[in-house]
């Protein structure tokens, strides 16, 4: 028995949004009386954090605290159209549409608050704290409470803003297929290492190191979630997970998680991470999605890494031990690939 | 577990001073996660509550020759026993709220199951054991019909047919039976290649598997309207869906979701929604349609096998000059989502990568299997495994180290993708460099001072002479008439240079829901140069309604590109200065009359109607 | 079929439902008593969103009967916070960002809480072992076994000060 060490690399990107059918989301944004705000959404958060990064995207292009901002979602009776969480369109889409809703109240809070300084709205500046200042001189200031207090008992206006994001519908041509399938990519890069018992096929993944370029992490501690978890699916769905192991055949069918296989809480992989951004023209502060693509490139890495181990190529998932076992039998036994840069001894 | 953001790159591209975004801030819901407060669809109680279970085919394809349901009404606690001719409107496919693909799954199956599992009757019950025990007291007598797996198998000429909208087992893509992917001449490049380097790939469905489970629950509300509380992914999806089956008039239903246990993709499909919502109705009484695990785990679509055969010709430095790719998705037996992310995926090959000669023939295959659904990464993890191994067997080949490889053949700011679209925004040789960086993985001085950035050329963003061609008609492989799978010699030219336009966001609807460009955080050109703009021409203008075109499948009425003139200049067309709107863009039904008593679909039930572009659909 | 009365603590308080007596715990405390914090995830014992304490030890609601309750002390997630502020194990969860979705959380946070009470101060595989039973899809389990000893170093933190 010998276990042999073998290191992968794999890199991707990743389509963010989806234009191939329209793909609109809208977004509502009112102040309570005294100058809190609500958004109003359809969206869903299925985990990933919708609530949250509308939140603070609200907040910072409302031009408020983000603490001052609440997001209610979902109710069809009061929040406007969204086409769902999927196909890493939450963030992108959703996010435009509560940029241009937040865009749309903070213009009429604006100008509520000219109206009570008796500026030009086009001279004052919100702090992020709570208070909307003349520029270049911050002591002529009124809170944003208060500017919410006079647009509603005193000037009679609303501070309120609506927001549609949509990017128009695109066909394809069917016989070159041109098409504007996406909007932007995200990527993805990374390194590991594992080891492969040579007797059992038990392949344990000792290290990820990773790049992820996400845009802009608009919160980072929501992206470290996503890819922290996300390449732990990874790893999942390349070592163990299918509801039909030897598909195409319809047998061993898992019914519960006895028999369908995840990595449990002993079986994590150290992760060293590092986040790129660059941000994308059209997205909301130039984040892209980073949630579903964080597990993609885990599953070739491993495949890769599996052959430099002990020169087995598994192009069919899951890579399980009877099909490195086999592999090896096949080949009359491992033959291991090239020692790899910086392969930990 | 590390984590570490690379402010240092791209720097110039961002502002890093913002005041909320880029901040570690709390999240929302946390503080219910933490208290068990977080108000889930289930978490919703009812005095009352009745409980919903399906009777399921044991088959993979059979005829209903009859049902006998007499002694499960008779057992204690039943309510009522739903037949599939208590769906008002039985036939629906989930993608015709955006107006793609011909009906083609009822809710409940009245004549033909077609995968193992599929439900063709519904029990509702005081408790879930004792729907549970009704449902094993239906007698069912089945005519076990041939089946198919094998997506391979399945669009050979005397395979059964699965699906009788689709019959030839393949999704209708325009005129063709798949999607096809032409730039270049592929075939004319692996000629002049020093190696062909080919291999097939798998991926076995995989379930989604939140801990939640579908589920929804519906209780009659006050107006005459129904509440529905769901852990969907998709509100207005599941709501339309069920407005549509049911033929109800939205206005009429309400629903609440947002909160979700998790979904990954499995929480797309609409199917609990409806079932609750018809069992609301059918007793006035609320009901909960929930799946058990087991259900989760073999009736919920999983992520839906693939199967991917790349040949790459390479030239001797390592350079990619052709990549041909045939993949197929194994939809199960119903369209759900898989006729989408065959465009999907086919919009995203040949990876990010700049490959001059690019051929793919993407196919979306009926078997008797588990419908396939969305799942984290849909319609490209399995393409992208598959691309990523392949890419390793071509840095073997050629003798090269596998991360220079990727860098050599990455894709730079300005190159021409294979879709037809210039790439901009691009950082994958970033991403190589710094995950080698990280693992001690030392990289020539050449790959290290690679760049995004740079590094196209007028030849790699320019569009080549492209080889077409007619192979695969929808008919004509089931008739034994097209001889392969994989994408054929090309028989007709396209002249270098021809492109039609890129679809953009469509600009705001009044100036001041534009964000201020010095607000953006990042140049974004849209925010610069339309922010005090004229507010823009309506957005995507619809055409009336034409009878010949509603005749034809959603997917064959979708507009083609217009081409631009050979002679057109070879450079694309900035993406900023198409900004006219769409001539005959999809959206067809605009001019019915609102007409609230009258339920939600009228005059628009039809393949590839869309609700939510209709105008019809108002509260 | 007649309802069978199940007395029981739940939280500190005294409780009283009547049940079928089939019925397993899971559902009993949601619908009967009202206590939403223990969640379903399979009813076969497998995913641990069930988990809940009896009389200090974790135990799967949704393969319990209701009628096994009787007299017994049950401990939810719902009554995990003393008051107004959160159990250091709930601060540790959310310090951590230790939930996405939170439909496991319930689940881990009993059976991190049956651990430290036994074990104030366990080490990382003794964590590891406490919420082997539960399983999250979001998270890739680190950021909850760190924020458990989180907890664990805190409440010593409180004890020792």
């Amino acid at each position: 028995m010998t276990i042999h060490t073998g290191r992968g690399f794999a890199c991707i990107n990743y389509p963010i949004g989806m234009n191939l059918g329209g793909d609109p989301s809208q977004a509502l944004v009112h102040s309570t009386p005294d100058g809190k705000f609500m958004v109003t959404l359809s969206a869903i958060d299925l985990g990933q954090g919708m609530k949250s990064v509308c939140r603070q995207i609200a907040a910072e292009a409302l031009g408020v605290p983000i603490e001052d901002v609440y997001v209610d979602t979902a109710d069809s009776d009061t929040g406007p159209h969204d086409m769902g969480s999927f196909a890493s369109r939450g963030t992108h889409r959703m996010g435009n549409a509560v940029i241009r809703a937040s865009s749309e109240a903070r213009a009429q809070m604006m100008e509520a608050a000219a109206e009570e300084l008796e500026v030009s709205a086009a001279d004052l500046d919100t702090d992020g704290r709570g208070n909307i200042q003349v520029k270049g001189a911050p002591s002529k200031m009124i809170t944003v409470a208060d500017t919410a207090i006079a647009a509603q008992f005193k000037q009679g206006r609303t501070l309120s803003g609506r927001g549609i994001f949509l990017i128009e519908p695109s066909g394809v041509d069917w016989d070159t297929g041109e098409m504007s399938p996406v909007t932007t990519y995200a990527h993805a890069a990374l390194v590991i290492d594992l080891t492969v018992d040579d007797e059992t096929g038990e392949v344990e993944v000792k290290h990820i190191n990773s790049a992820y370029e996400v845009g802009r992490a608009l919160n980072p501690k929501l992206v470290e979630q996503q890819l922290i978890g996300g390449a732990w699916m990874g790893v999942s769905h390349a070592l163990y997970e299918t509801t039909e192991p030897y598909y195409p055949a319809r047998d061993h069918l898992p019914q519960d998680f006895n028999t369908y296989l995840m990595p449990g809480p002993g079986e994590t992989v150290p992760h060293d991470i590092a986040v790129l951004e660059r941000p994308a023209a059209d997205a909301p502060y130039g984040g892209k999605g980073p949630g579903e693509m964080c597990a993609n490139p885990v599953l070739p890495a491993i495949a890769n890494a599996v052959y430099n181990a002990v020169g087995v190529r598994v192009d069919k998932l899951p890579i399980t031990p009877e099909k490195i076992l086999r592999g090896l039998q096949a080949n009359g036994g491992a033959k291991p690939g090239p020692r790899q840069p910086g392969t930990p001894q | 577990m590390s984590i570490e953001f690379r402010k240092d790159l791209f720097a110039d591209e961002r502002d890093d001073n913002l005041n909320e975004i880029g901040k570690p801030k709390q999240r929302q819901d946390i503080g219910g996660h933490v208290r068990g407060r977080t108000a889930y669809y289930d978490d919703h109680l009812f005095d009352g509550l009745l409980h919903m279970r399906c009777l399921r085919s044991p088959h993979h394809h059979a005829r209903i020759r009859s049902v006998d349901s007499g002694a499960a009404e008779r057992m204690p606690g039943v309510r009522r026993v739903v037949h599939p001719s208590d769906v008002p409107n039985n036939l629906n496919t989930l993608l015709s709220l955006i107006g793609f693909g011909k009906d083609d799954e009822q809710l409940l199956s009245d004549q033909v199951v077609r995968y193992m599992g599929e439900p063709i009757l519904a029990i509702i019950a005081d408790t879930e054991a004792q729907a549970r025990a009704a449902c094993a007291a239906v007698r069912v007598d089945w005519e076990v019909l041939p089946h198919v797996l094998d997506v391979e198998e399945a669009i050979a000429p005397a395979a059964p047919s699965v699906n009788p909208a689709y019959a030839n087992n393949t999704f209708d893509y325009g005129p063709y039976d798949h999607v096809k992917l032409r730039f270049g001449d592929a075939q004319a490049a692996f000629a002049q290649a020093d190696h062909i380097v080919e291999a097939e790939y798998e991926m076995s469905p995989i379930e989604q598997a939140p801990i939640e489970t579908c589920g929804a629950i519906a209780a009659p509300e006050t107006a005459d309207r129904f509440v529905c509380h769901t852990g969907t992914q998709a509100l207005f999806f599941s709501l339309g869906t069920a407005a549509k089956l049911l033929n109800i008039a939205s206005s009429r239903l309400h629903f609440i979701g947002g909160t979700v246990g998790g979904g990954f993709g499995g929480k797309v499909d609409s199917i609990t929604e409806p079932m609750a919502v018809l069992g609301a109705i059918l007793t006035g009484k609320p009901v909960k349609f929930q799946w058990d695990r087991e259900e989760e785990m073999q009736v919920g679509a999983p992520r839906g096998a693939e199967r991917w055969r790349i040949k790459d010709g390479v030239m001797a430095d390592g350079t990619i000059i052709a990549r041909e790719l045939t993949g197929f998705f194994d939809a199960g037996a119903y369209t759900r989502l898989s006729s989408y992310a065959g465009t999907k995926c086919t919009g995203h090959l040949p990876g990010p990568y700049s490959i001059p000669n690019v051929a793919a023939n993407t196919f979306c295959v009926y078997t008797n299997r588990t419908p396939a659904t969305a799942m984290r990464g849909f319609g490209i993890t399995g393409v992208d495994f598959a691309i990523e191994c392949h890419m390793d067997r071509v840095a073997e080949v050629a003798g090269i180290d596998p991360i220079s490889l990727r860098i050599k053949n990455a894709y730079r700011d300005g190159d021409m993708k294979a879709h037809r679209r210039v790439a901009k925004n691009c950082a994958l040789v970033e991403s190589c460099q710094v995950a080698a960086g990280k693992a001690g993985w030392i990289l020539g001085t050449e790959d290290m001072a690679a760049s995004s950035m740079a590094g196209s050329t007028p030849e790699r963003a320019s569009i080549p002479q492209t080889a077409l061609d007619e192979d695969g008609k929808i008919n004509e492989r089931r008739a034994g008439r097209t001889a392969t799978t994989s994408p054929v010699k090309g028989t007709k030219q396209l002249p270098a240079g021809t492109h039609g336009r890129s679809h953009v966001a469509v600009p705001v609807q009044r100036p001041d829901m534009q964000i201020a460009p010095e607000r953006v955080g990042h140049d974004d050109p849209a925010a610069r140069g339309a922010a005090h703009a004229p507010a823009p021409v309506a957005p995507p203008v619809a055409a009336p309604l034409q009878p010949a075109a509603a005749a034809l499948p959603a997917a064959a009425a979708t507009p083609t590109p217009p081409r631009a003139q050979p002679a057109a200049a070879s450079q694309p067309t900035p993406p900023a200065s198409a900004a006219t709107p769409p001539a005959a863009q999809a959206p067809q039904l605009q001019a019915k009359p609102y007409k609230p008593d009258e339920p939600f679909q009228r005059g628009v039930n039809r393949p590839g109607a869309s609700r939510f572009l209709s105008g019809a659909r108002r509260r | 079929m007649p309802k069978t009365p199940v007395t029981f603590t739940l939280n500190g308080a005294e409780t009283g439902i009547f049940v079928d007596p089939g019925l397993n715990l899971l559902e009993a405390l949601r619908r009967e008593a009202g206590d939403l914090s223990p969640k379903f995830g399979c009813g076969q014992g497998t995913c641990g969103a069930c988990t809940i304490l009896i009389n200090g030890e974790p135990h799967l609601s949704c393969l319990t009967l209701a009628v096994a309750a009787q007299d017994a002390d049950i401990s939810t997630t719902g009554g995990l916070a003393p008051g107004a502020d959160l159990h250091p194990l709930q601060q540790a969860f959310a310090d951590g960002f230790a939930a996405q979705c939170g439909f496991c959380t319930s689940g881990m946070l009993m059976a991190a809480k049956a651990l430290l009470d036994r074990n104030p101060r366990p080490t990382r595989d003794e964590v590891v072992e406490a919420i082997s039973g539960n399983l999250c899809r979001c998270t890739g389990y680190d950021p909850i076994v760190d924020a458990i000893l989180d907890a664990a170093a805190r409440v010593q933190g409180r004890v020792t000060a």
